[in-house]
């Protein structure tokens, strides 16, 4: 796959900060911009990820964004994939500028959320499987999170120690983040003594949501060359794959996983199936990477995307762990961000920041949480309704 | 009546779950119209078949804050629910449902065998609004 040129990254401070989602992503772009050097008249392409908390300005994010920061005649997209949507917006960008369409587009993704759990939209809709979930079974997102992490405890002999291990990891990188919500380092009695939400899982080992904003200017390799931008980080694979049928492994929205009773039917696990084609495009593999952005909507959740990004076999993401290969410090650096654990969910700025963060580490600009020497990072997120987001970057 | 038409019978204490099959395959799905399609035969008419009753727990856990509506809390103070995810015995499919009254994490394993059970979701002035859940097959089955 042809890649393109990350020329510039900024983001709003994730927090809880009440105000309106263009406001981070207006100041996200604007920062993103002055990174890249980049003047506004020259972005010819202004791809937005959609937020469904806004109004109808939300579904229309990539026109409101190009509205606040002036209109200039670009070209507009909005993209909609739940907390995939940077993945999307991003992949949108690459299309078209690989196609020619345009030279240099401007990615933005902003949200502001609510207090407490997200919930369908009111209104009864007994057709519609995410109300059915609610409504049924009572079966909220950290729902899927306590039943994957008993999964590993059962499977693996994960200890709910390992869970709080991850939250304890994540904190003291994020605690050398500017953009993180929650930068206080937290020790394990810290996990073992919040509250239980869905067990195994406590408080600390949920993520929250956050509002923030996250944007990239991109272009072309050769607009990049002769704009001054000699070794840019690039994009190296995009990875946007839905699920393959049959997908035996409950997942949210759904009320039932795909049936396995098929014996003819090919079988492959979503999770892996999304790094997978990154890794593809990109012609590169798990043991190129050098530091990974991946989705800890639960601290559990984090240990299955290091089997499911082939860092190491199914039920050795423990090891890695207890080692310490995945701190800072360690072989694999994993969420030196601090992850989703730090910043919360802010849905369709999350898969952008990941980008921005990598693209940091690989300028050797991450500060305090550098990661020494990286020059290929790999982003991994996921969608409700089976939208896979996965990134590489390299340099 | 069931709180929702259409994914469930009830017969007695013994509902099944209504799923529907790719005629003459074993490609299930459950709900019948929501749970999507198999690629190699596409969008077909499927044909509707009740699924097994009985099951193995693929994993477990609990709410324990009040989940947002369209979920309706129906004790006050607000008691933790348990959910299971079962593997159908002949499906080979992952369900999720809430277990019976009573049932904890603590009762719990993976492995463990689940029949379905009929339950009160809520109930207004009217009538109660029933739907299928999950019980360890040792704490009620006549035949166990």
């Amino acid at each position: 796959m042809d890649e393109i040129a990350v020329l510039g990254v900024g983001m709003h401070p994730w927090g809880k900060w009440g105000r309106n989602f263009t406001e981070y992503g207006v100041a996200a772009a604007r920062d993103a911009l002055a990174d890249a050097g980049v003047d506004y008249t020259d972005v010819g392409f202004v791809s937005g990820a959609v937020t469904v908390r806004g109004g109808y300005p939300g579904y229309v994010a990539g026109s409101t964004f190009a509205r606040a920061l002036g209109f200039t005649g670009a070209q507009l997209a909005s993209s909609y994939s739940a907390c995939a949507s940077g993945a999307t917006a991003l992949q949108v960008a690459r299309g078209q500028i690989l196609s020619g369409a345009c030279d240099v587009a401007l990615v933005v993704g902003a949200d502001t959320t609510p207090k407490g759990f997200l919930a369908p939209n009111a209104g009864d809709r007994p057709d519609d499987i995410d109300w059915l979930r609610f409504h049924l079974v009572g079966a909220t997102n950290p729902v899927y999170f306590g039943l994957h992490a008993r999964r590993r405890m059962d499977l693996y002999e994960a200890t709910t120690d390992d869970f709080a291990m991850v939250k304890v990891k994540n904190s003291r990188h994020g605690a050398h983040n500017p953009n993180a919500r929650f930068t206080k380092e937290y020790g394990l009695d810290d996990v073992r003594n919040s509250p239980v939400v869905s067990d195994p899982l406590r408080l600390l080992d949920i993520c929250a949501t956050s509002d923030g904003g996250a944007a990239m200017v991109v272009s072309s390799m050769e607009w990049a060359r002769s704009h001054g931008h000699r070794n840019p980080v690039r994009v190296a694979g995009i990875s946007t794959v839905s699920p393959t049928y049959p997908d035996p492994v409950i997942d949210l929205p759904y009320l039932a996983a795909d049936s396995a009773a098929d014996p003819s039917a090919p079988l492959v696990g979503f999770k892996e199936s999304i790094g997978a084609r990154a890794y593809d495009e990109a012609g590169l593999g798990p043991d190129d990477v050098d530091v990974a952005e991946v989705y800890d909507l639960s601290s559990a959740m984090e240990l299955d995307w290091y089997e499911q990004l082939g860092f190491c076999g199914a039920g050795e993401a423990e090891r890695l762990l207890r080692d310490g290969d995945t701190a800072i410090g360690g072989r694999l650096p994993v969420n030196a961000s601090g992850g989703l654990g730090a910043f919360g969910e802010a849905v369709p700025a999350q898969a952008i920041a990941q980008v921005c963060e990598l693209t940091w580490q690989l300028r050797g600009a991450a500060g305090a949480r550098q990661v020494d020497g990286a020059s290929v990072g790999i982003t991994v997120n996921q969608g409700l309704f089976g939208h896979g987001s996965s990134v590489i970057v390299r340099r | 009546m069931p709180a929702v038409e259409g994914l469930f019978t009830i017969d007695g204490d013994e509902p099944r779950l209504i799923g529907g099959r790719v005629p003459g395959t074993e490609s299930y799905f459950f709900p019948k119209h929501l749970g999507g399609a198999d690629p190699r035969v596409g969008p077909v008419d499927l044909e509707e078949v009740l699924l097994s009753r009985r099951g193995r727990v693929w994993s477990y856990t609990t709410s324990h804050y009040p989940p947002p509506p369209p979920f309706v809390v129906t004790s006050e103070p607000y008691e933790r629910i348990t959910v299971a995810a079962v593997e159908l015995e002949d499906e080979k499919m992952v369900v999720l449902g809430q277990c019976t009254a009573g049932v904890g994490p603590e009762d719990l394993e993976v492995g463990m065998e689940m029949e379905l059970a009929v339950d009160t979701l809520y109930s207004d002035d009217d009538c109660d609004y029933l739907v299928w859940k999950w019980r360890p097959v040792a704490a009620g089955s006549k035949d166990a």
